[in-house]
């Protein structure tokens, strides 16, 4: 049991790689049994994983603002070293994605038939990146797990993506290639001044305020691509619409909070005077994400497009949050990071319900399906408003805790942000309208399923907590608490900003 | 014991949703509807404890609320918002509205639903939306009510889309909800703002704090404004959302499309009401900023005088009475504005009564014709159902304001409404003046169209099915149209029983309660006991008005009658040749100031105008084919001369990434970090 307190953030980091490992000796085979044993064994080590992050997050102190089950060792000198530590407003991301990877192995069950081995072991190890972003506290490895996590992404979109996934791959590729050399060149330069990359040292470190402009932009550059920030976003839809939809719930739910995560740690903790600086200009983009492809996602044709677009507009009061700078802002900016994940996820889970029968997402082959799926109803219908926001479900509390703390701040961004409100309504329910209700008419559903049990089995959880979470979002808002009040008193204790509320926070 | 009139429903509403298909729909009638009858039971109980309040309370004036948390909600930075249940007299009042109406549309929707294949998700929705209707009522801070809000948003919402099949009911719902939103965009805002100005959105503290910020100004936008008049009036425009205001009052009538019980529960009785609650539940910080109350009271007047010109000409039974509520808010906003707040409430909860009482005698009719609504189809219909025709009578007698004046007898609306003209009289000066007459002519306006209801449904000869089922053909079960009237039959005991009762409250309540709501100064200050604001010199202003004010809405209410009496009972032409010879006004009116036709061209259609620009033009054509391309061609013939790596993108990447990892690591060791 030492060793499990010990080592935690290891074990649950690199547990999905000891199966993904166990994977290359067993399941090769094309048989069906095989097949179902590597999917198993995938399904066996992601839940004992989920389990773990349980575990730690039942162990974790939330009155603790700093790192906790901190793991350091030097590797290089002591410049470049393993360390490991999650605080308040990391450690829900690694729950989070320890959550969502259970969900995608199962709705992959019988979607996906080829290379079911390789299938599943290539998001093993995405997820060992994913949770090493989040845990490592050495910009080093830091790096690498953030552009690693690449790598599978970029594989599960070519090989089990759609028809144009070659260039859809590709695409992706371009952007998210063209900010990292920039962010690791940034990096080197940090490493120059601090003289070393462990980022509890660098959180403490002051960098020079005309040098924070230039670590800020080339920082800026790989997060913008990855959040992903309007107008940055165009490679987004078209990944979505090729990956496969366990790869899209990853995509949306997880790869894109990488790039908020390091607004938070980096951007806003390190370079807090060019923060301060960008804050219209980020403020800028976050409105136009907002409003511009709140209308895109309105004429959309295609259902994962729209919730694709729909993304990258709520991706826009993330980061709006996160440049407010005071708690509000910051603590909605995760929370809604946090509830996107479980509903942005679930939405494509239920658009993947019906592809999987209908082997199309044109919006018009749909109507009527309330008829012959009421349950898939039901449960569109909680993703659907949750998306829009309604109180009662957990897309509310961050969107409102975004706005509220921006409004204090510069009242023109929350007044066009709030435009946001009325637009996700019109897209998201036309959408609805058009999918669920209307006449069942057309032939080709006739013989369309409800959800089956495994489809319940992955859905029932997450309409669970967007439920409970709208309700009582205790559990994550007390978690990221301290760590958030922390970033936003040093943020306004750099800025020089002795405001009320940076001051009500303690 | 609020617990359980506020979660009765909810746990109704779970049972029926979620369990609807195993325990059958008989037994989810059964459940929702009898955990909303012991909900009403005990709400009246809370109720007439105000009433009976003891003159203890008085003194202090402002008698603290009863308070239940129930749990931890939002905790953030100086935000600590929790789930609480608050009660007091306004609760009490709205309390008594909601959980009545509620359960009686519960009751007779057993009968009017009954053939409906989905009944239980029927009810469920109906249970639901008293549940968010209530959590409105008794919040205690902003957010609170902005839940309850979004709630009944919701459950309307899902309501007017009931029968899914039919688009025009898709797209009412849609438009209902979005127009909503509108309104909310400002609620929302205004909850910002408060949060600023007054420190705080708990409603005790943020009242208490509106004093301290008397006169300041805030930035709001670009500009400098008087703080609690920008916090008021953002507020106030999530009240005209919800309450159907001029300008946002287009989802309401389209609201109809929803089955009858829903229109009188939701769309007459309690949620359209929510902005007349919210005004006076937040009557201390209107009290506060003056230039609001005006524009309350203007929009409010605007709304009653407007939306009766539209009912004078409608034909769908549903749609005459959707306007005539939209314009009975607006007289609720009038007092509101003028200050007089316990008398907007005083209308809100007769009107409940009288308005849900029209509204299920429309379905009692509708019902009989076999979801016939056009009025031009009907005629002579007091013969095939007498116990329908005088029940909607009662209601027309009270929503018209009969009552002999100066004397304190007379149906529900003859309190409540001619209060309301008093208080606008009152007000005096320009505003006052203009008010007056705006609600004056409204009465009469008010009376020709209930009438003209009356007369073209239940009098004179029946017509055969000559008008068309426009836009709205909602006939799902296929009747001939041609024998409706010879079919036509009075509805079950299940159906008429809530009438009786609704009927009873548009009789007596205005009798019964105005001492309480518009009586003397002091007994409104005691039975509110400092839950809104009580204007003691307005007051004593309305009861000194001249005879002839009070006279007048008498009088305005007998011209409407006695016009309406001549165009369709004595001169039944005469209504043909007036719209021929007016047929500009005519048509203006009949498609309702062409609101629609101008929100669809200058938002709806430039909205989706500009998503699909923005969508080919920036996105596809700018940025990603010029721009990402245009540099991914370069990079390519870049790399495929350079390079000449056989290899996919993704080698390319993982080489340049261990490049990248390399000369990090070199940089590490040579700048001195390692061997230094």
């Amino acid at each position: 049991m030492t060793f499990l307190t010990d080592n935690i953030l290891t074990v649950v980091t690199f547990l999905p790689l000891v199966g993904a490992l166990l994977l290359t000796f067993v399941g090769g085979g094309e048989d069906e049994n095989s097949k179902t044993l590597a999917r198993w064994i995938a399904l066996a080590t992601s839940l004992i994983t989920f389990g773990l992050s349980l575990w730690m997050w039942s162990r974790f102190d939330p009155a603790n603002a700093g790192f906790q089950f901190v793991e350091n060792y030097d590797w290089i000198g002591t410049s470049i070293g393993y360390r490991m530590g999650v605080d308040g407003v990391s450690i829900l991301f690694v729950v989070l994605t320890a959550l969502l990877i259970p969900a995608c192995i199962l709705s992959s069950w019988s979607s996906i038939s080829t290379r079911v081995r390789e299938y599943m072991l290539v998001f093993l190890i995405l997820e060992t990146l994913c949770i090493g972003v989040f845990t490592a506290l050495d910009l080093a490895m830091f790096y690498v797990f953030f552009e690693g996590s690449l790598i599978p992404m970029f594989l599960i979109i070519g090989i089990w993506g759609g028809k144009r996934r070659i260039q859809a791959a590709y695409k992706f590729f371009f952007y998210t290639f063209t900010g990292s050399v920039l962010m690791l060149l940034a990096i080197m330069y940090m490493y120059w001044q601090a003289g070393t990359l462990d980022i509890r040292k660098l959180l403490a470190f002051q960098f020079d305020p005309a040098a924070q402009t230039w670590l800020w932009l080339a920082f800026f550059a790989s997060f913008a691509v990855k959040m992903p920030m309007w107008p940055f976003h165009r490679w987004l839809p078209e990944a979505h619409v090729e990956a496969p939809t366990a790869g899209s719930v990853i995509l949306a739910a997880i790869l894109l909070k990488l790039g908020g995560y390091g607004f938070i740690r980096f951007s806003l903790a390190m370079f807090p005077v060019a923060s301060e600086m960008f804050a219209p200009f980020v403020f800028t983009l976050s409105i136009a994400a907002i409003i511009i492809t709140s209308l895109i996602a309105l004429v959309q044709t295609d259902i994962k497009k729209l919730i694709a677009y729909s993304s990258v507009a709520h991706m826009g009061f993330v980061t709006m949050g996160i440049f407010s700078g005071n708690v509000m802002g910051i603590h909605g900016a995760v929370f809604q990071m946090i509830s996107h994940g479980i509903v942005s996820g679930a939405l494509f889970l239920c658009v993947g319900v019906i592809y999987d029968r209908l082997h199309t997402r044109e919006i018009e082959a749909f109507g009527g399906l309330v008829e012959r799926m009421p349950r898939y109803a039901f449960a569109f219908m909680v993703f659907t408003m949750a998306n829009v926001g309604l109180p009662g479900t957990s897309g509310f509390v961050g969107e409102f805790l975004t706005m509220i703390g921006t409004f204090q701040v510069n009242t023109w961004v929350a007044f066009f942000a709030a435009f946001g409100v009325i637009l996700s309504a019109a897209y998201a329910l036309w959408l609805y309208r058009r999918v669920i209700f209307g006449g069942l008419t057309k032939e080709s559903l006739m013989g369309m399923l409800d959800l089956d049990r495994r489809e319940i089995a992955v859905l029932a959880p997450l309409i669970v907590l967007t439920i409970l979470f709208g309700f009582w979002p205790a559990p994550i808002l007390d978690a990221t608490a301290a760590s958030v009040n922390l970033v936003a008193e040093n943020f306004g204790k750099a800025i020089g900003a002795t405001g009320p509320l940076v001051a009500a926070a303690h | 014991m609020i617990q359980a009139i506020v979660f009765f429903p909810l746990i109704g509403a779970l049972i029926a949703g979620l369990l609807g298909r195993v325990i059958g729909h008989r037994t989810a009638e059964f459940v929702t509807t009898g955990l909303l009858i012991v909900a009403a039971v005990l709400s009246w109980v809370v109720f007439v404890g105000y009433w009976f309040a003891p003159e203890a309370t008085e003194g202090a004036g402002h008698a603290e609320a009863t308070k239940v948390v129930v749990l931890e909600w939002i905790h953030s930075g100086p935000l600590a918002l929790d789930w609480v249940l608050r009660v007091d007299t306004l609760t009490a009042v709205m309390l008594v509205v909601v959980t009545t109406v509620s359960s009686l549309v519960h009751v007779y929707s057993i009968g009017y639903m009954a053939d409906d294949p989905h009944r239980a998700r029927f009810f469920a929705y109906l249970s639901l939306f008293t549940f968010a209707m209530l959590m409105l009522v008794t919040a205690d801070n902003f957010l609170q009510m902005f839940f309850g809000w979004e709630g009944v948003g919701l459950a309307s919402y899902l309501l007017i889309g009931f029968w899914y099949k039919k688009p025009s009911a898709n797209a009412a719902a849609i438009k209902a909800f979005v127009v909503n939103r509108v309104g909310d965009f400002g609620f929302a805002l205004g909850i910002f703002a408060a949060l600023m100005i007054l420190g705080s959105i708990d409603f005790d503290t943020a009242f208490h704090n509106v004093e301290g910020v008397a006169g300041q100004t805030m930035r709001f936008l670009s500009w400098d404004l008087d703080a609690m008049t920008v916090v008021c009036l953002l507020l106030f425009m999530g009240a005209m959302g919800k309450s159907a205001q001029f300008l946002l009052h287009t989802w309401l009538p389209d609201a109809m499309e929803g089955p009858t019980p829903v229109s009188a529960l939701i769309h007459a009785a309690t949620m359209v009401t929510a902005g007349v609650f919210m005004v006076a539940r937040l009557s201390p910080m209107f009290e506060a900023a003056p230039i609001a109350m005006n524009v309350v009271f203007v929009v409010g007047a605007i709304t009653a005088f407007f939306a009766a010109t539209v009912g004078l000409v409608q034909n769908d039974i549903k749609r005459v009475i959707a306007y005539s509520t939209c314009s009975q808010l607006g007289y609720m906003f009038v007092a509101l504005g003028a200050g007089m707040f316990s008398a907007g409430i005083f209308h809100l909860f007769t009107h409940a009564f009288f308005k849900a009482l029209l509204f299920l005698g429309a379905g009692s009719v509708i019902h009989a014709m076999h979801h016939e609504q056009d009025m031009r189809n009907m005629g002579g219909l007091a013969k095939k159902i007498p116990i329908t025709y005088w029940m909607m009578l009662i209601g027309t007698l009270a929503l018209t304001g009969v009552g002999i004046p100066g004397l304190p007898i007379g149906f529900a609306g003859f309190f409540s409404k001619d209060a309301i003209i008093e208080t606008a009289y009152a007000v005096g000066g320009n505003l006052g003046t203009f008010g007056f007459w705006t609600l004056v002519i409204a009465a009469m306006f008010t009376s020709f169209y209930s009438w003209r209801l009356i007369h073209l449904t239940f009098h004179g000869t029946p017509r055969p099915a000559t008008h068309g089922h426009d836009d709205h053909a909602h006939d799902a079960h296929g009747h001939e149209h041609g024998s409706a009237y010879d079919n036509a039959h009075e509805s079950p005991n299940v159906m008429l029983v809530p009438l009786y009762i609704l009927a009873a409250g548009a009789i007596l309540a205005g009798f019964v309660w105005h001492e309480e709501f518009i009586g003397h100064a002091e007994h409104i200050a005691h039975f509110f006991a400092g839950s809104l604001v009580v204007d003691e010199h307005l007051v004593e202003a309305v009861h000194s008005v001249p005879f002839w004010v009070r006279a007048s809405s008498t009088v305005a209410m007998i011209l409407g009658f006695a016009a309406a009496w001549y165009m369709y009972m004595v001169d039944k032409t005469a209504p043909a040749r007036l719209a021929a010879a007016n047929s500009g006004l005519y048509k203006f009116l009949l498609n309702k100031w062409y609101f629609d036709e101008l929100y669809n061209f200058i938002f709806v259609r430039p909205a989706f105008w500009l998503g699909r620009a923005l969508w080919k033009g920036f996105d596809d054509w700018l940025v990603d084919q010029t721009i990402v391309e245009g540099l991914g061609n370069r990079v390519k013939d870049v790399t495929a001369r350079v390079v000449r790596l056989q290899s996919g993108y993704l080698y390319h990447y993982a080489f340049v990434m261990l490049i990248g990892i390399a000369a990090l690591l070199t940089w590490a060791i040579t700048a001195g970090g390692l061997l230094g």
